[in-house]
């Protein structure tokens, strides 16, 4: 499958690149992460982050589809 | 009305936006550049969003403040990119027919906004070294 992943903030300096086209075997949103996560050293655990899929938040076993728009999102700080 | 914003924010305008005839109290918070945090000097931050994801969130705290409180009009903006300091981060205001639903309102969707809206804040501090804050819980 192909994925489209967004990265931002330190997980996007710690990949060094804003997006990259992924192909991989993951078919949920837990497993893609983990994969990610072993290549670019992502140090977050998983419960520290949320996921969007194709701009809308879901959850970490939301089933993958081909070509979807994948973000983790670390813990915000706006304001 | 919610938007993330690359250019200043335009306060002025903004206030505007929340005349009503029925209005007879406007809360405004302005969220603007501190020179310190946590006991390091800053000089300036700089802000990140996932745009598409913020509007659509920004959008939903809008509606559930019109809905939670008894106000006329909401606005709230989000800046992105480099601000120095004494900049205007984030602006919401809101009118309403009384002022404790006003502040209210204003409350909640600052609130809302800090804790769920996907944008990062990296500050840059005076000694020269910059970092993405990744607060544990609820910002302050």
């Amino acid at each position: 499958m192909n994925y489209r992943l967004l990265y931002f903030a330190s997980l996007c300096d710690a990949a060094g690149r804003a997006e990259e086209q992924v192909t991989s075997d993951a078919r949920d949103a837990r497993a893609l992460y983990a994969e990610l996560a072993a290549r670019h050293g992502f140090t977050f655990t998983p419960d520290r982050l949320r996921v969007a899929v194709n701009g809308a938040f879901t959850d970490w076993n939301h089933r993958l589809a081909d070509n979807d728009e994948v973000v983790f999102l670390p813990p915000v700080s706006g304001g | 009305m919610f938007a993330i914003s690359e250019a200043p924010i335009d306060v002025v305008r903004l206030q505007h936006g929340l005349d009503a005839d029925g209005a007879g109290a406007v809360v405004c918070f302005e969220g603007r550049v501190r020179n310190y945090n946590e006991g390091r000097a800053v000089n300036g931050l700089s802000y990140q969003a996932y745009v598409e994801l913020a509007e659509v969130e920004g959008r939903r705290i809008v509606e559930e403040a019109h809905s939670r409180f008894e106000v006329e009009r909401i606005s709230c903006v989000h800046r992105v990119g480099d601000l120095a300091l004494g900049d205007v981060a984030v602006w919401a205001g809101v009118s309403a027919g009384h002022r404790a639903a006003a502040f209210e309102a204003c409350r909640y969707v600052i609130d809302e906004v800090k804790a769920r809206v996907p944008i990062w804040k990296r500050e840059h501090y005076v000694e020269g070294v910059s970092e993405w804050l990744h607060p544990d819980s609820a910002p302050k």
